[in-house]
């Protein structure tokens, strides 16, 4: 049940005052529920658990990360901390 | 299928392995606290890659197996009523309650269906006014969004025969009582990236600096979990202590905000009691007041019901980390998938069932 998967957005509409869509999941189309990603554009991935998206897909952040991901490993550095962010605790 | 391939990469994942195993030095016992992770380690053998000093111990995540058994009773005497229709995602009819399942009762003429969102319930509820509608509301921060939606909906559209049984779990307070456990061997988390894209990881950061622990917020796909376990390794090797972030794509530091700010409108904090590990301090949400009328234990006043494990069933020690599923007597034995004794057998994300479907001949 924790395992959300990533659809496309192919339509959004609204019912009875909320914002729904289309998402496509690999050729699978489902209605979604829109309402916490009301940013929300035809085109763009989310990111779907019971039937709400709760979470846009970051384009940019995810080719960064493999991006990086790859730089690293050809390199053969096993340092990767700018993949991720340390947050300011020590 | 975007966004899922990319991060099968067998190629990168073999890479990242190689990195940790250029980066440990001495043992190491990390924790996946999500079921989802767990399953996906186990499946992918991903454990079976690293090197024999980095060992994964499996987390309490998975709302199936921590639903604790006086719920799922309560949910069996509530969908046993004549004009209840009563509604779950598949995975809560096969847990077993002290008397039967679900699916015993819908063997006895209840009205039990599955749905995959509580957005189905509610329009079940619609279409049969004539009858009371119960959704089973349990999960971690990531099913919440839904369920809170599904109560606002059905304030807003005035009807007045849907409501929820709740419990719901949640994420931080779990750590916090794993790593005050004396017993606790746990040295660094991954933290559930799902659960952190709705609530975000700010309220990591004082768990992190309190416990000295570090903490790597991380997905769900072999290179997610991989870079999560190398991040975290990597910390705990330079001696640093904080929380980092390898589910960038998803997660943001104060997570998807107008999902938090209706939870909070909706629910309040709670004590809450987890299936084989007891009461959590402040580890759950239950309704605010203004809601009861949505709340299905006070509706159908099963408040009072309590209940007691198998005495067989080690799957508490499990969702701590003391323990693995083969070192329970049961497993594999009178404990399968098709006869489970605990709920972490049930559950694809329950290590039990995960080690059973994936390890049996090892
Ligand atoms: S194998 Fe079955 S009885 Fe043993 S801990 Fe797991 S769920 Fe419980």
């Amino acid at each position: 049940m924790c395992l959300g998967v990533p659809g496309k957005i192919t339509e959004i509409y609204e019912i009875e005052g909320l914002k729904m869509g289309q998402l496509d999941f690999s050729g699978v189309t489902r209605e979604t529920c829109l309402e916490y990603v009301p940013e929300a554009e035809v085109g763009q991935y989310a990111l779907v658990h019971v039937g709400f998206a709760i979470n846009l897909l970051e384009e940019e952040e995810a080719q960064e990360t493999l991006a990086l991901i790859r730089e690293v490993i050809a390199a053969g550095e096993p340092d990767t901390s700018e993949v991720s962010e340390v947050s300011g605790y020590s | 299928m975007k966004y899922i391939t990319e991060y099968r990469d067998a190629e990168l994942v073999k890479k990242t392995i190689s990195q940790i195993q250029a980066t440990v030095t001495r043992p190491w016992t990390l924790m996946e606290i999500c079921g989802g992770q767990t399953h996906s380690i186990i499946r992918h053998g991903l454990d079976q890659l690293l090197p024999s000093e980095v060992e994964l111990v499996h987390g309490p995540g998975c709302p199936v197996c921590v639903t604790p058994l006086e719920l799922i009773d309560k949910a069996l005497a509530i969908a046993s009523q004549p004009d209840v229709i009563f509604t779950s995602y598949g995975d809560m009819l096969r847990v077993p309650g002290s008397h039967g399942d679900l699916f015993s009762v819908r063997a006895e003429g209840g009205d039990v269906r599955v749905v995959y969102s509580p957005l189905d319930a509610l329009k079940i509820a619609r279409e049969n006014p004539e009858k009371e509608v119960v959704f089973f509301a349990i999960g971690f921060e990531t099913t919440a969004p839904a369920n809170v939606m599904s109560v606002l909906q059905a304030q807003r559209l005035g009807l007045e025969n849907y409501s929820i049984l709740v419990s719901h779990v949640c994420v931080p307070p779990a750590i916090r009582a794993i790593l005050g456990s004396p017993l606790n061997r746990v040295e660094g988390f991954l933290a559930a990236g799902h659960v952190c894209t709705v609530m975000g990881y700010w309220e990591y950061l004082p768990l992190a600096s309190e416990y000295q622990i570090p903490i790597t917020v991380t997905g769900f796909e072999p290179l997610d979990i991989a870079q999560g376990i190398l991040a975290t390794l990597e910390m705990l090797e330079n001696g640093q202590v904080a929380v980092k972030n390898a589910y960038k794509r998803l997660v943001t530091q104060q997570g998807n905000q107008s999902a938090q700010k209706i939870i909070a409108q909706v629910f309040e904090e709670c004590d809450r009691k987890w299936r084989g590990i007891g009461t959590i301090p402040h580890s759950g949400w239950r309704l605010r007041p203004e809601f009861a009328q949505f709340n299905a234990e006070e509706k159908f006043n099963v408040q009072d019901i309590q209940a007691e494990e198998s005495p067989l069933c080690i799957a508490g020690e499990i969702l701590q980390g003391l323990k693995k599923p083969r070192q329970c007597s049961a497993f594999g034995v009178e404990c399968t998938p098709e006869h489970p004794l605990g709920a972490t057998m049930v559950s694809d994300e329950g290590a039990c069932a995960a080690y059973y479907n994936y390890r049996l001949g090892d």
